[in-house]
């Protein structure tokens, strides 16, 4: 496929150049297990060590702080049934409506199995009801779990503040930080957050890669039982590729760290502008002022969000869209519903996510789509009055 | 993504017989921006009673969009009798198929014509021939009993998950799902599948066991339908056979207006746990 405009970039990423040729060696010469006695294998662990050092570099955390894991799902699993596992005597758990399934589904396993999960609300903005969050963590509450930027929006919540109260009432806190991971700094040295997930694939890695941090001291039960592997935290043999390509991506995302929060930035508000002024009856969802800065997540009345995209799809746009014309369903996406947005509106919106790849070019061409294909959709619609 | 034919891309990308008549002979309006999908039918007939004219607005995803248009192509130049034979089969043969769970969209088509048709006997005055239109099942997307019927038979559906895929029936709160069972059990004859995993419910109870039912009803029957519209209920209380419980988030502006949240909770303890239990909630 060429000429795609990838602003996808939430779902999943371009895998950097420079990261295809760091994992490469590995997929081909050097195929050794790190595990091995041998130089050959020995070298091998040598460079994983060296993706260790290079991931808790960029969370600014120390690398036996880090577990490779196989994905950001299983990272939050880990994080979440580990912790519960090592106490025995708390039953509750407090996360958000929000979540991803990840981290939600987890939970609501959980529930099935007896413990008591409670999902802070969030406000129109987007924002979490940090009154219900302070009144839900107790003595009983054995872990906190909430991510550190939405992925459908881009809403960052203050996951320190919310891992300082956690704390004061011997909560463990674990955030989901796999969206925010390269798209905003983080530092852990001087933070109360006691386990942070990531994936390889949402920062230019490839997928099936990622990596749960537990900060010294934390409990966290094994998840894979097995070898020695990862400190006998997570047996199985090492994705070797995989966890040296993400390294080298935790490397190139603190160096792209000013270029995501300037020309990616400017990249997505002139997107939203250009959207907003050319299309009538639109609106951004989420917080407009702590927001990833690669994404926007705008809602456009009387039309449906999976026609828009396959639209955009003629043109090579990917995007995405949190409708759902699935069935009966009527939820379009947990996250807008959560946020009390209409279901009219939430059935009618689309994400856009970019990434350094993006270039002015594509963001302009996008621009110019949009309100052809709106104008189209919206003389098919009945809701709109004749005349638009 | 979907595995849309290309028939359905073609007519999602240029429908045919987009808009409005200026003075239309019968209209169909059905579904609503809160499901997700709407279609709105209008034709004009010539002067031997055939379709001369047919135009139509759908709000939704690709496959409504095509169903719709290739309805409009189906009709043209009947009569009104042989336009009351359309069904969703035909629309979905036209369309060389479609996903299973966009089946509703073709359902939605054909209920549309539907509409139109009665509003045109309804126009002159009479009343269409044999449009039974049944009473409602599914709250949420209001869906009769005669609709559901009608799905069942003429594609051959034998759970739950089909009828929703087809007509949505049974998508929202999930409420109405044993009803649908009934009926699916009705014109098959034989116990359908989804319908028959309901367990038994026991004789007697001791407090503890009441107390877990309980739990385990709200868990598993009563709280994923109101998450699904953004809202929770927690248990608080058992006391004897009260049972007291808290609601949160946006339950209180659910769309079951007609009922109170406490009462759709009580069916269901009482559907599952034991026929005398009383709920009430607790307001903070
Ligand atoms: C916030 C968040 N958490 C977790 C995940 C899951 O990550 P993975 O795909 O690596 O399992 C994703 C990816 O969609 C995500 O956006």
């Amino acid at each position: 496929m060429d000429n795609i405009i990838f602003l996808d970039n939430n779902a999943t990423t371009r895998v950097a150049p420079e990261v295809i040729e760091e994992m490469l060696p590995f997929l081909t010469d050097r195929y050794g297990n790190p595990s091995s006695m041998h130089t050959f294998g020995g070298s091998v662990a040598r460079k994983i060590n060296e993706a260790r050092e290079r991931v808790a570099s960029l969370l600014g955390c120390e690398p036996d702080e880090i577990l490779f894991t196989s994905c950001g799902t299983e990272s939050d699993n880990t994080a979440v049934k580990g912790t519960l596992a090592m106490y025995a005597t708390k039953r509750k758990v407090v996360t958000t409506r929000v979540e991803h399934p990840a981290v939600l589904a987890t939970c609501r396993d959980l529930e099935r199995q007896g413990y008591s999960v409670h999902e802070i609300s969030v406000n129109r903005g987007g924002q979490l009801d940090m009154d219900e969050l302070g009144i839900r963590i107790d003595d009983n509450t054995a872990l906190v779990s909430v991510m550190w930027a939405n992925n459908e929006t881009g809403t960052i919540f203050p996951v320190e503040q919310i891992a300082e109260l956690s704390k004061a009432r011997g909560a463990v806190f674990h955030t989901d930080a796999v969206q925010a991971i390269g798209k905003i700094p983080i530092n852990l040295k001087n933070s109360a957050i006691d386990l942070l997930s990531l994936s390889g694939h949402k920062l230019h890695a490839p997928k099936g890669v990622g990596a749960l941090f537990v900060r010294r001291g934390t409990r966290v039960a094994t998840f894979m039982h097995g070898g020695h592997q990862e400190f006998g935290r997570r047996g199985g043999t090492e994705n070797v590729p995989g966890i040296i390509a993400l390294g080298k991506a935790c490397q190139m995302a603190q160096k792209y760290m000013e270029e995501e929060n300037t020309k990616v930035r400017l990249l997505r508000d002139r997107l939203e502008q250009g959207i907003l002024s050319s299309c009538p009856d639109c609106f951004v969802n989420g917080d407009v002022t702590n927001r990833l800065p690669n994404t926007s997540n705008i809602s456009f009345e009387f039309i449906e969000g999976e026609s828009i995209l396959m639209l955009l799809d003629q043109f090579g746009i990917c995007a995405s869209s949190g409708s759902a014309c699935t069935s009966g369903s009527l939820e379009p996406s947990h996250v807008l519903r959560a946020m009390g947005v209409p279901f009219t509106a939430a059935h009618g919106s689309v994400r856009y996510s970019l990434s350094r790849y993006n270039t002015v070019e594509e963001i302009d061409f996008t621009i110019k789509q949009m309100a052809p294909i709106v104008n189209r959709l919206r003389q098919l619609s009945p809701f709109v009055q004749s005349g638009v | 993504m979907w595995d849309y034919t290309n028939k359905v891309m073609d007519h999602f990308k240029n429908p045919h017989n987009v808009g409005k008549i200026e003075d239309p002979d019968g209209v169909g309006e059905v579904g609503s921006m809160a499901c997700g999908d709407a279609l709105r039918l209008m034709f004009k007939l010539d002067e031997n009673g055939r379709i001369k004219d047919v135009k139509f607005q759908t709000f939704g995803c690709a496959s409504a969009i095509a169903s719709s248009s290739i309805l409009t192509d189906i009709v043209k130049g009947m009569t009104l009798e042989e336009a009351a034979q359309v069904t969703n089969k035909s629309i979905v043969e036209r369309l060389g198929g479609l996903p299973e769970q966009k089946m509703h969209c073709s359902v939605m088509g054909q209920e549309a014509l539907e509409a139109a048709i009665a509003d045109y006997y309804k126009r002159r005055g009479g009343t269409p021939p044999q449009i039974k239109r049944g009473t409602v099942v599914c709250t949420c997307f209001g869906v009769t009993d005669e609709e559901i019927r009608k799905v069942v038979q003429e594609n051959n559906l034998s759970t739950v998950e089909e009828v929703t895929n087809y007509c949505k029936a049974g998508g929202g709160c999930g409420g109405c799902k044993a009803k649908i069972a009934e009926l699916i059990d009705q014109v098959q004859g034989t116990r359908s599948a989804a319908g028959g995993k309901r367990p038994a419910k026991p004789a007697r109870l001791t407090n503890i066991q009441k107390i877990q039912l309980v739990q385990e009803t709200i868990n598993d029957q009563i709280r994923p339908a109101l998450r699904a519209d953004g809202g929770d209920i927690d248990l608080i209380d058992i006391d004897g056979n009260k049972v007291i419980v808290a609601f949160r988030g946006m339950c209180a502006q659910c769309k079951m207006a007609e009922f109170t949240m406490s009462e759709v909770v009580q069916a269901k303890l009482r559907e599952f746990v034991s026929d005398d239990l009383v709920v009430e909630e607790l307001k903070d």
